[in-house]
């Protein structure tokens, strides 16, 4: 029973019930409540890291105690280096959200406060339940406040965005709903340590088509959420319509729901059918990191094409993760990270530009390093550290996983890298064209430089850019350290599998009963 | 021998609830004589007092389960599970209807009496061990429901709903008889212990065509009150015709009334053929989801809209009954109290904002309601989200469990194609979450008297049981397990 985790989990549920008891007509009140809360939760989440004790792989500050008798479901919720990072990430971008929401939102100034705190609580508990069916309550719980976000505070197709996002995500999780029903009843356990423990030992093992068509059903739902390409559709027009906050946690920590599933569920539970189906899936991944750079290249709205660069910088970490390889694993969840902050950067940094000039299209800008010569400088930084720059975070994760991938299939890196080729392109194009060149005269008059709390929400960002670039053993022993435990489970399971053809079929033992 | 028709104080014990309901609705319509104009707000907290002592009795009457009546009723946790249940629902009705009937200048005395009245034919059907007993408790609740789908006798739609709604259901009811008395001649009894019995032991000898036969009649007769396919289609008609705060308690009370003697009669008396009815029940359960869940995609009135939903969730339960399993008929328990309280709060909305002779229903008039009242807006938002299943709501832990049911039972594809429907039913939901969060205030949200009275204690308590519910499941759970563990 740890209380540090327990605190990181409740506070921000606790803080967004007290939030309804502000007069919602405060809003300096609500704004000034909710920065405080996530502050505290950042701090709180913190001291995990700093007392995480970082060469032991396995799940740290663990609390297991039951919640529903019958079925057996426990409220187990534990952290390891996989979730430690991402639960960070959450309650860091929470409170930066809060802040460029500052001015930005000035209606229904409360519901916003109050969702946004609860989407944090449903993003904390995903990273850190440990009992499936705990874990696809947070998985719902983070759906709904982000639906609001995006269809009340959103730009102007925001119901349609907002409702397929919601749809999207739900057709993916009934299935996954199915797949965890299935397994409870095959092994008796909600519990995702015991669970694969008996998946992995002998005569529990799975029979080959039960196992792949589980995976199937795991692996729709977390390949909607990341998205993969061709199920990415949705992803754009949420982007586009969401509000800076709502982009922000979109991109930075929702998406990574999807691929810490892939991780954490996936490959140690289903590790033949895994690598039965890596083929396809990396191919999928390719063709996603291609056709992302290739679209984003020629959007003319900025949300838009940050929106592509996500599709395509996801399929680095799916290829990474279906590449079985310790190297590329590593990358793929360092680069999970580094989309958060550099994608996160660069949504909040086209929020500012949309704060000033009210377009998003960007042939409404150009020369806006003129006026606004910090903000210029720290989009660049952002934008080098999206395309790879070495000593900035994103070239550590993009190395290692085309590094992983090469050593299994070489044709995987060499396509993948052009991706980074092709990112190197559509962001300097970017750039060239919104900040360099002459200042119309429309620019010159609204764009301004940053304001102190403009850099208070970007600069932690640009901070951890520099610091993941250089110092990357930080971050990366405690990953390692994990991916090392799920990379043996998988491989464990592989053998036991083939080992035992002769498993009696379960359905028959389910009509018995 | 008169003394043995006497029955012991015992029997009358298990048979207390029934008599308060009955005694009382009595009561009500006499009360109703002199108590009018503004004496007419006495009977809401007298109903409720009622109630309360129907339900109490009930709870007494658990604590010695057991026959009455040489062995028509019985006592057992099912039935006590079931009673509280409908009594539950009754009370709610009470609490969504007296501010209506007050906005439409007819409240009396005979409605109430009505509602008890029906409650009590419900708790019947809810106990009943033999057909005939069953038969009476239907007739009792059904009759009562009529009457309180026209009871706005000058409205001509509810007039047009509760004849519908009694033709049809007449007819149905007709079916439900012949079936009875099909069984009876196929099994030589009525009670359905023996009716088993004889099935299982004789089961050669009978014509496998008459039983079916048997055994489809009688399906079809409760198939109409549950409003399963293909005799779904009065619910849209009745819902939106009849009062706002009938249509919450035919969806509540009669509903959960008819699938209590739906798993009694099947997994009782026909349960030794229950390999046979598996394919019926699968194909019913899928179709009635279907049909309810996309036919009410295109729908703009909030009523039609809920009666659509109520069909597919009919759908739903039908799921877990297909399993035929202890655990399937947990689900379908649990499943009931969580729809009942999501479903009456969810139409206590509906009441709140539909204003006087029910101008605004359609869908449009919800726009704004956050603005205009945010505690509103989210509780409706909650029940709605319950009714998508979203966790922590009564009615995703209701989903889970019919799934997992159904899973356990190898019904697979059953599953894989409910759950895609859940997803379907999503959007439509989601609908209305969009108008009242995203649209600007509408004409009909810009004078809407805030919630109070016993309206707002409705929507209140519905909203703390949903809460419930989805954060601790196995209160009632447990009970529902036990319950339907015993029914054997």
């Amino acid at each position: 029973m740890s209380a540090v985790l327990n605190l990181c989990l409740a506070l921000p549920l606790a803080a967004s019930l007290l939030l309804l008891f502000i007069p919602g007509h405060r809003h300096r009140l609500i704004r000034i409540f909710s920065l405080a809360a996530s502050l505290a939760v950042f701090a709180v989440s913190l001291l995990l890291a700093v007392r995480f004790n970082r060469a032991g792989g396995g799940f740290q500050f663990a609390t297991d105690i039951p919640w529903i008798t019958s079925p057996a479901i426990r409220y187990h919720i534990a952290v390891d280096g996989l979730s430690l990072w991402l639960v960070i990430l959450s309650t860091l971008l929470t409170p930066l959200a809060v802040v460029v929401s500052w001015k930005h939102i000035a209606h229904r100034v409360k519901e916003f406060h109050v969702l946004l705190l609860l989407l944090e609580f449903g993003l904390i508990g995903v990273f850190v339940a440990l009992d499936l069916f705990l874990f696809y309550v947070f998985w719902e719980v983070s759906l709904v406040p982000m639906y609001f976000l995006i269809g009340v505070w959103g730009h102007e197709r925001r119901i349609y965005a907002a409702v397929k996002f919601f749809l999207f995500t739900m057709a993916g999780s009934v299935l996954m709903l199915a797949a965890f029903i299935y397994l409870y009843n095959l092994t008796g356990t909600f519990d995702y340590l015991a669970l694969s423990e008996r998946l992995a030992g002998r005569g529990m093992a799975l029979d080959p088509t039960a196992e792949s068509l589980l995976f199937l059903a795991f692996f729709l739902a977390f390949a909607i959420k990341v998205p993969l390409f061709p199920l990415h559709t949705w992803l754009p027009d949420a982007h586009v319509e969401a509000p800076t906050a709502g982009s922000v946690i979109l991109a930075s920590v929702m998406l990574k729901m999807g691929t810490y599933g892939l991780v954490r569920f996936c490959l140690p539970l289903f590790p033949s059918a895994s690598r039965e189906h890596a083929p396809w899936i990396v191919t999928l991944a390719i063709i996603g990191i291609l056709y992302g750079a290739l679209v984003a290249m020629v959007q003319p709205n900025m949300k838009k094409l940050v929106a592509y660069s996500s599709v395509s910088h996801l399929g680095f970490v799916v290829l990474g993760i279906f590449s079985f390889n310790p190297i590329a694993l590593d990358g793929a969840v360092y680069q999970m990270l580094n989309h958060g902050i550099s994608t996160g950067a660069l949504f909040i940094l086209v929020g500012y530009l949309y704060e000033r000039r009210h377009t998003l299209e960007i042939a409404g800008y150009g020369g806006v390093a003129n006026p606004a010569p910090w903000l210029a400088a720290v989009f660049l930084i952002t934008s080098l550290a999206s395309l790879g720059l070495p000593l900035l975070n994103n070239f550590v994760g993009e190395f290692l996983v085309l590094q992983g991938a090469a050593m299994v299939n070489f044709k995987w890196a060499a396509f993948a890298a052009l991706g980074v080729v092709l990112s190197a392109c559509y962001l300097l194009w970017l750039y060239q064209r919104a900040f360099l060149g002459q200042a119309a005269e429309a620019v010159k008059a609204h764009v301004t430089d940053l304001t102190p709390r403009e850099w208070a929400g970007v600069l932690p960002l640009v901070v951890l850019m520099v610091w993941m670039g250089v110092a990357s053993r930080t971050f990366l022993v405690p990953i390692a350290a994990a991916n090392a435990r799920i990379l043996e489970r998988s491989t464990r399971g592989l053998i036991y599998h083939v080992q035992n053809p002769e498993i009696p079929p379960r359905q028959e033992v389910a009509r018995a009963r | 021998m008169p003394a043995e028709f006497a029955p012991s104080s015992a029997e009358i014990l298990r048979f207390l609830p029934e008599t308060i309901l009955i005694v009382s609705g009595a009561l009500l319509m006499v009360l109703s004589v002199f108590w009018r104009n503004h004496a007419t707000r006495r009977f809401v907290p007298l109903s409720l007092l009622l109630l309360l002592a129907a339900a109490a009795a009930s709870v007494a009457a658990h604590r010695d389960p057991g026959p009455a009546f040489r062995e028509m009723i019985s006592a057992d946790s099912f039935a006590a599970y079931f009673r509280v249940l409908v009594i539950a629902a009754a009370a709610l009705t009470v609490l969504v209807s007296s501010q209506y009937l007050r906005r439409e200048r007819s409240e009396a005395g005979e409605y109430y009496a009505l509602v008890l009245l029906s409650t009590a034919g419900q708790c019947i059907m809810a106990s009943a061990s033999e057909l005939i007993m069953l038969f009476i408790g239907l007739e009792i609740s059904s009759l009562a429901s009529y009457v309180l789908a026209g009871y706005l006798r000058d409205d001509r739609r509810a007039n047009e709903a509760a004849l519908k709604y009694f033709l049809l259901g007449s007819f149905a009811t007709g079916f439900l008889l012949f079936g009875i008395a099909w069984t009876y001649g196929l099994t030589g009894s009525t009670f359905l212990e023996d009716i088993r019995a004889g099935l299982s032991d004789a089961a050669p000898e009978l014509s496998p065509i008459l039983l079916a036969m048997a055994a489809s009649l009688v399906f079809v007769g409760l198939a109409f009150k549950i409003s399963a396919w293909p005799f779904q289609a009065w619910t849209p008609d009745v819902y939106q015709g009849a009062p706002a705060p009938v249509a919450a308690f035919l969806a509540a009370g009669p509903k959960a009334a008819a699938f209590a003697v739906l798993i009694r009669i099947f997994m009782t008396a026909f349960e030794p053929m229950s390999a046979r009815w598996e394919p019926l029940l699968w194909l019913t359960a899928l179709l009635t989801m279907v049909i309810g869940n996309f036919a009410a995609l295109t729908q703009t009135n909030i009523k039609r809209l809920l009666a659509y939903s109520s069909i597919a969730h009919a759908g739903y339960m039908l799921v877990a009954i297909t399993a035929a399993s202890e655990t399937g008929m947990a689900a379908v328990l649990f499943y009931l109290a969580a729809y009942t309280l999501m479903n009456v709060g969810a139409f206590a909305v509906v009441i709140h904002v539909c204003r006087k002779g029910e101008q605004f229903v359609q869908i449009q008039d919800f726009s704004g309601l956050a603005e205009r009242q945010p505690a509103t807006a989210a509780l409706f938002s909650l029940f709605l989200l319950s009714l998508v299943g979203i966790p922590l709501t009564a009615g995703f832990f209701g989903k889970f469990y019919i799934f997992k049911a159904a899973l356990d039972a190898n019904l697979i594809w059953l599953t894989v194609l409910g759950l895609l429907n859940s997803a379907v039913a999503a959007y439509y939901y989601l609908r209305i979450l969009v108008v009242m969060y995203m649209h600007p205030p509408s004409e009909a949200a810009s004078d809407l008297p805030p919630l109070d009275g016993a309206l707002k204690a409705a929507v209140y308590a519905s909203a703390l049981g949903t809460l419930l519910l989805g954060v601790f499941p196995s209160l009632v759970l447990n009970f529902a397990a036990k319950s339907a563990g015993l029914i054997r």
